[in-house]
C-alpha cells in the first residue's frame, strides 16, 4: 500500500494518454487505434489500481502530488472520494469512446485518436487538480480538443456547432478566472484544499458565487444557458457525445462540489432559490422540449439538460441524500447517456440518419440492441433496479427537505422522462419497420456488444448495489456538510413535535 | 573605457552596424549573406554583453539612460527578435533583386534605437531613441521599391509618424517649459509637488502619452497599423509586431512608472481607455479580414490592449505583468509570422489571404498545429502558455482593485477568440486541397518548432524563471 501512495500515480493517468496522444499523430491510422485503445485500457487498469488503494477511511487527500512552478501555480495534484469516482468513470468511458469510432471515423484518425486522448488527460486533471490555476488550465484546456472533435469529424452543422461550444463555455469561464484571482488575493494561497475551508466574507461570497455559477451553470448546463448542448450533441460524432455528456457536464456538478459550495456556503445559500427556480423550469421546460424531438441525439440531449437539473436539486439542498442522490445522478448519466448516444450510434452507422421516424421495429431483427437500449431507457426514466433510480431518488428526498414545491415540480421532471423515453423506445423498438431498409439491419457485432455490455453492467451494479460507489465518497459529503451546515436553509418538510399531550393527561391518571 | 562598459550592447550594435553599412555600401547586392550573418552574430553579442554592468550600472551620463534590469530586460527580447527577423527574411526575399545588404543594418540600427528606447530616464534620450527606431522603419516599411503597397505603407507610416513624433515633441516641451527638467526624476519630483492640477503638465502628459500611443499602436492612435503591416514585407512586419513594439510598451512602462508616477490617477485613466478600446477595436475589427497579416495586425493591437491592463494597473507586479506580457506575446507573434512567412503558392510567391490557409492541416499537418498552438495561445486559451501573461495582467489588476477593468477585459478575451478560431477553422474544418507548396526551410522550422515549444503546455516550466526575472526587472524601476 505505501509503495502505491509514492507513485505519483495521478501524474502517470495523465500523462500516459498525453504521451499517447503525441504518439498517434506519427503514426498510421491502424496503428493509431491500437495505441488509443491500448493507452485507455492501461489507464483504466491503473485506475482500478488506484481506486482499490483509496482508503475511504483514510485522509481527505489522498494520493497528493505537489511540484512548484514557481509564480503562483504549482503541479498539485490528489484526490478524495468524489474526485475518485468521477475519475473512474472518465477512464471506464474512455476506452469505448475509442471502440465506438473504430469504424465510424475513417478520416483523419491518427488527429482523433491524438484529440480523444488529450481530451481524457485534461479531463482527469480537472478533477485530480488541487490548485486553483491548474485547476482551471484543465477546465479550459477541454475546450481545444472537443472544438476540434466536433469542427473536424461532426456533422453538417458542424462549424457552428464548434464555435457555439467553444465560444459559450468560454465566456461562462473567464468571469470564473478573474473569481480565482480576487480569491488568491484574498486568501493568499491557491490550494483548493486550503481555500475550502476559508472563510469569505459574506456579501464577497455572493459576487463569487455568481461568476462561479456563470461557468458552472453553462458546463452542466442548465436552463437558460444549455442551447450550445444539443447542438454540440447532434453534430459531434458518436465518442464525442458520449464524452460530452457522460463527463465534460459532470464538470459542471463537479465545480459545485468542490468551489461553490464549501468555498461559499452562505453565497450558496443566499442562491437556493434561484438554482431551484432555475432547475425546476429546466427539468420541465427541457422534457417538453425533449418530448417533441424528431432527432434521437437532440431528445437524448434535452433530457441530459433535464437530468442535470436532478444534479443541482440535490446539491444545493444542503442535506447528504441530496447530495449523495447528486453524485448518483451524476455517474449513473454519465454512464446512462453515454449508452444511449452509444446506441443512437450503432443505428446511425447502419443507416446514416437520426431520424426516428425512419426506424421502427427493430426489436424484430435486432433483437440484441432493443434488449440493451431498452436498459438503458429504463435506467434513463429510473427505474428500481437501474442506477438511474438510486441517484434521482436521493436527490428528490433531499430536496424535499428542502422545499416541498421543488420536490413536486422535480418529479414531474420523472414522469415526463418516462413519457419521452418510452415513446422514443417504443417508436425505434417496437411496432413494424416502416423502411424496408431499417427492417434489413444486421444486429449488434461482436465489436458493439463489447461497447455496450460493460455500461449495461455497470448501470446494474449501480442500481442493486450503490455502496459501492457511495462508500468512497460518504466521508467526503460529511465533510462538506460540515462545512455548510452553517448556512444550509432550513427546511419546509422537516418532521416537527406533536404536541406533548400525553404531558398534560399524564397526571389526571396518577389521581 | 569602464565607464562605457554598461552600454556595451548599445556600442557593439552601433559601432558594427556603421561598419556594415559601409560594407553593404561596397559590397552591393552580394554582401546580403554577409551582412546578415555578421548581424545576427552582433544582436547575439550584444546580447550576450548583457550579463553584468549592462544589467545592474544604474544611471549613466547624468542621468541620461540608466543600465538596470529593466532595460536589459527590453534588451533582450529586441536583440532576440530582431535576429529572427533577420534570419526569416534571408530566406524570404528574393535573392539578387530585393534582398540587398542593408536590410539586416537597418534592423540593427532599430535595435539601437530600441535599446535606448527602453533605458532611457530623460525625455531627450527618449526621444532620440524613439526616432533612431522610427526612421529605420520607416525605410523598412517601404523595402521593397517596386511593390506599390510597399511604398505607401513606408509613406503612410512617415506622415502618420512624424505627426505622432510632433505631438510626443509638443508634450515634451510643454513638460520640459513647466518642470525645467527632462530627467524622470525631476519629472516626477514636479508632479509630485504641484500635482496635476497645473494645466500645463497635464498638456504635457497627455501629448506624451498621445505620442507614446502611436508607437504602441493603441486605438485611437493605431489606423497607421492594420495598412502599414499588410503593405510592408512580411519579414519586416514581423519585425514590427515585435522588437520595436516590446520597446514602446516598456518605454510607456517606464515612463508612466517611473516619470509620471505621482500622476498615476492622471494617466491612469487614459490607459484604462485605451487599454478596453485596443482590445475591443481588435477584435471586432479582426472579424471580417481576409489578409492574414491584417488579421495579425489587428491581433497586435488586441494583445497589447492586454499589456496596457497591466500598465494601468501599475506597481511592481503591474509592470512584471507587462515584461512578462511581452515577453510571451513576442514569442507568439513572431512565430505566427514564421508561418506567414510560409505561405508561398505554387510559383514561389508569397500568399496573404487567409483562404489560403485553407486544407493546411492535410497538407502540412505540423506547420498547421504550429499555427494552431500560436492561434491559441494569441487568444489567451488554457493549456497553451499564452495564457498565463493574460492572467498575470488580469492579476496585478485585481490586485490594484481594478475589478471592473479585468472583467472587461476577459471579456474581450471571448470576443477576440472568434476570429483566432476562424483561423481553426479555415486550416481544420474546412475540406480543400492546400494551394500553398512545400519550401525547404531548416532554419525557419526550426525557429517555428522553438517558438511553439515555449507556447505550448510545456511553456509554463519557464513561469518560475521569468517571473523571477521579470519581477527583478520590475523591481529596479521603483
Amino acid at each position: 500500500m505505501v509503495a502505491v501512495t509514492e507513485l505519483p500515480l495521478l501524474s502517470i493517468l495523465i500523462g500516459l494518454p498525453l504521451i499517447a496522444g503525441m504518439l498517434c499523430l506519427f503514426v498510421s491510422a491502424g496503428a493509431a487505434r491500437w495505441i488509443a485503445l491500448a493507452a485507455t485500457l492501461v489507464d483504466l487498469a491503473l485506475g482500478a489500481w488506484l481506486w482499490g488503494a483509496y482508503d475511504p477511511a483514510g485522509p481527505q487527500w489522498q494520493f497528493v502530488e505537489r511540484l512548484g512552478l514557481g509564480g503562483g501555480i504549482a503541479w498539485a495534484l490528489g484526490i478524495d472520494g468524489i474526485a475518485l469516482v468521477l475519475i473512474m468513470l472518465t477512464l471506464f468511458l474512455m476506452p469505448i469512446c475509442i471502440g465506438a469510432s473504430w469504424r465510424a471515423i475513417e478520416k483523419r484518425v491518427p488527429e482523433y485518436m491524438a484529440a480523444f486522448l488529450m481530451m481524457e488527460a485534461l479531463m482527469i486533471g480537472v478533477f485530480a487538480a488541487q490548485d486553483l490555476f491548474l485547476f482551471y488550465v484543465f477546465f479550459e484546456g477541454g475546450l481545444i480538443p472537443m472544438y476540434l472533435i466536433i469542427g473536424i469529424w461532426g456533422g453538417p452543422e458542424r462549424i457552428k456547432a464548434s464555435y457555439k461550444f467553444f465560444l459559450y463555455t468560454l465566456l461562462g469561464s473567464v468571469l470564473m478566472l478573474i473569481a480565482m484571482l480576487y480569491m488568491v488575493l484574498e486568501a493568499g494561497t491557491t490550494s483548493i484544499p486550503a481555500l475550502m475551508g476559508y472563510d469569505f466574507p459574506a456579501d464577497a461570497q455572493k459576487w463569487l458565487w455568481l461568476a462561479f455559477f456563470a461557468s458552472f451553470a453553462v458546463k452542466l448546463p442548465m436552463w437558460p444557458v444549455h442551447t450550445w448542448l444539443p447542438d454540440a450533441h447532434v453534430e459531434a460524432p458518436t465518442a464525442g457525445s458520449v464524452i460530452l455528456a457522460g463527463v465534460l457536464l459532470k464538470m459542471g456538478g463537479y465545480g459545485f462540489i468542490r468551489f461553490s459550495l464549501p468555498m461559499f456556503p452562505e453565497g450558496s445559500a443566499a442562491f437556493v432559490p434561484l438554482v431551484f427556480i432555475l432547475s425546476g423550469i429546466a427539468v420541465v421546460y427541457t422534457s417538453l422540449v425533449a418530448l417533441v424531438q424528431r432527432d434521437m441525439k437532440k431528445l437524448i440531449a434535452y433530457s441530459s439538460v433535464a437530468h442535470m437539473a436532478f444534479v443541482t436539486f440535490g446539491l444545493f439542498s444542503f442535506n447528504r441524500q441530496g447530495i449523495e442522490g447528486a453524485m448518483i445522478v451524476m455517474l449513473s448519466h454519465g454512464l446512462v447517456s453515454g449508452a444511449l448516444f452509444l446506441c443512437v450510434g450503432v443505428v446511425y452507422d447502419r443507416l446514416h440518419t437520426r431520424e426516428i421516424d425512419r426506424y421502427g421495429g427493430l426489436s424484430n431483427n435486432m433483437p440484441g440492441y432493443a434488449l440493451l437500449f431498452m436498459l438503458f431507457t429504463m435506467a434513463s426514466v429510473g427505474l428500481p433496479g437501474t442506477s438511474g433510480f438510486v441517484g434521482e431518488f436521493l436527490s428528490l428526498v433531499g430536496t424535499y427537505r428542502v422545499s416541498t414545491w421543488a420536490a413536486v415540480v422535480a418529479t414531474t421532471g420523472i414522469i415526463l422522462g418516462a413519457g419521452y423515453m418510452l415513446w422514443l423506445y417504443w417508436r425505434i423498438a417496437f411496432g413494424t419497420a416502416r423502411n424496408a431498409d431499417a427492417a434489413a439491419m444486421p444486429d449488434l457485432s461482436a465489436r458493439e456488444y463489447w461497447l455496450l455490455a460493460p455500461i449495461a453492467a455497470a448501470v446494474l451494479w449501480m442500481g442493486i448495489y450503490p455502496e459501492s460507489f457511495l462508500r468512497p465518497i460518504r466521508a467526503d459529503v460529511g465533510r462538506l456538510l460540515e462545512r455548510v451546515e452553517r448556512a444550509a436553509p432550513t427546511g419546509d418538510s422537516l418532521p416537527t413535535a406533536g404536541k406533548p399531550q400525553s404531558a398534560t393527561h399524564a397526571p389526571e391518571a396518577a389521581h | 573605457m569602464v565607464r562605457l562598459m554598461p552600454i556595451l550592447p548599445e556600442l557593439i550594435l552601433a559601432v558594427g552596424a556603421i561598419a556594415l553599412m559601409m560594407v553593404a555600401a561596397f559590397a552591393g547586392r552580394r554582401g546580403a549573406g554577409l551582412t546578415s550573418w555578421a548581424s545576427v552574430a552582433l544582436l547575439v553579442a550584444a546580447t550576450v554583453a548583457l550579463i553584468g554592468p549592462p544589467s545592474n550600472a544604474g544611471p549613466l551620463f547624468g542621468g541620461l539612460i540608466a543600465a538596470d534590469a529593466f532595460g536589459a530586460f527590453g534588451k533582450a527580447i529586441i536583440f532576440i527578435s530582431s535576429a529572427v527577423a533577420i534570419i526569416a527574411a534571408h530566406g524570404w526575399f528574393e535573392r539578387g533583386t530585393e534582398h540587398a545588404s542593408e536590410y539586416p543594418v537597418l534592423i540593427l540600427f532599430s535595435a539601437v534605437g530600441g535599446a535606448v528606447m527602453v533605458s532611457a530616464t530623460n525625455l531627450m534620450t527618449l526621444y532620440m531613441g524613439l526616432e533612431l527606431t522610427s526612421l529605420s522603419s520607416y525605410v523598412l516599411a517601404s523595402y521593397r521599391r517596386g511593390d506599390e503597397r510597399s511604398a505607401e505603407a513606408g509613406l503612410k507610416y512617415f506622415v502618420l509618424g512624424a505627426l505622432a513624433s510632433g505631438i510626443l515633441l509638443y508634450g515634451i516641451s510643454l513638460l520640459y517649459g513647466f518642470t525645467g527638467t527632462m530627467t524622470f526624476p525631476g519629472i516626477a519630483a514636479a508632479f509630485a509637488r504641484e500635482g496635476t492640477h497645473s494645466i500645463g503638465l497635464l498638456f504635457g502628459l497627455v501629448f506624451l502619452l498621445a505620442g507614446i500611443a502611436f508607437k504602441v499602436s493603441a486605438v485611437p492612435f493605431h489606423m497607421w497599423t492594420p495598412d502599414v503591416y499588410e503593405g510592408a514585407p512580411t519579414p519586416v512586419t514581423a519585425f514590427f509586431a515585435s522588437a520595436p513594439k516590446v520597446a514602446a510598451v516598456l518605454l510607456a512602462t517606464r515612463v508612466c512608472l517611473d516619470a509620471l508616477e505621482p500622476a498615476t490617477d492622471a494617466w491612469r485613466q487614459i490607459v484604462i481607455f485605451s487599454a478596453l478600446a485596443s482590445i475591443l477595436l481588435g477584435a471586432v475589427a479582426a472579424w471580417g479580414q481576409t489578409n492574414i497579416k491584417r488579421l495579425l495586425a489587428y491581433s497586435s493591437i488586441n494583445n497589447l490592449g492586454f499589456a496596457l491592463i497591466g500598465l494601468a494597473a501599475g506597481g511592481p507586479k503591474g509592470a512584471s505583468s507587462v515584461l512578462f506580457y511581452m515577453a510571451v506575446y513576442v514569442v507568439m507573434t513572431l512565430g505566427a509570422f514564421l508561418v506567414v512567412l510560409r505561405m508561398r503558392g505554387r510559383d514561389g510567391e508569397p500568399l496573404e489571404s487567409i483562404d489560403s490557409l485553407t486544407g493546411l492541416s492535410q497538407a502540412r499537418p505540423a506547420l498547421a498545429a504550429a499555427m494552431a498552438i500560436f492561434m491559441f495561445s494569441l487568444a489567451g486559451v488554457p493549456p497553451l502558455f499564452g495564457f498565463w501573461p493574460k492572467l498575470l495582467v488580469f492579476n496585478a489588476a485585481v490586485d490594484a482593485g481594478l475589478v471592473a477593468l479585468a472583467v472587461a477585459g476577459i471579456v474581450g478575451t471571448v470576443v477576440g477568440a472568434y476570429y483566432y478560431l476562424r483561423i481553426i477553422k479555415i486550416m481544420y474544418f474546412d475540406e480543400a486541397p492546400s494551394p500553398l507548396v512545400r519550401t525547404r526551410a531548416p532554419l525557419e522550422r526550426m525557429m517555428i518548432l522553438v517558438a511553439a515549444l515555449i507556447v505550448s503546455p510545456l511553456g509554463y516550466l519557464l513561469i518560475g524563471p521569468l517571473g523571477r526575472w521579470s519581477d527583478r526587472a520590475a523591481g529596479s524601476i521603483f
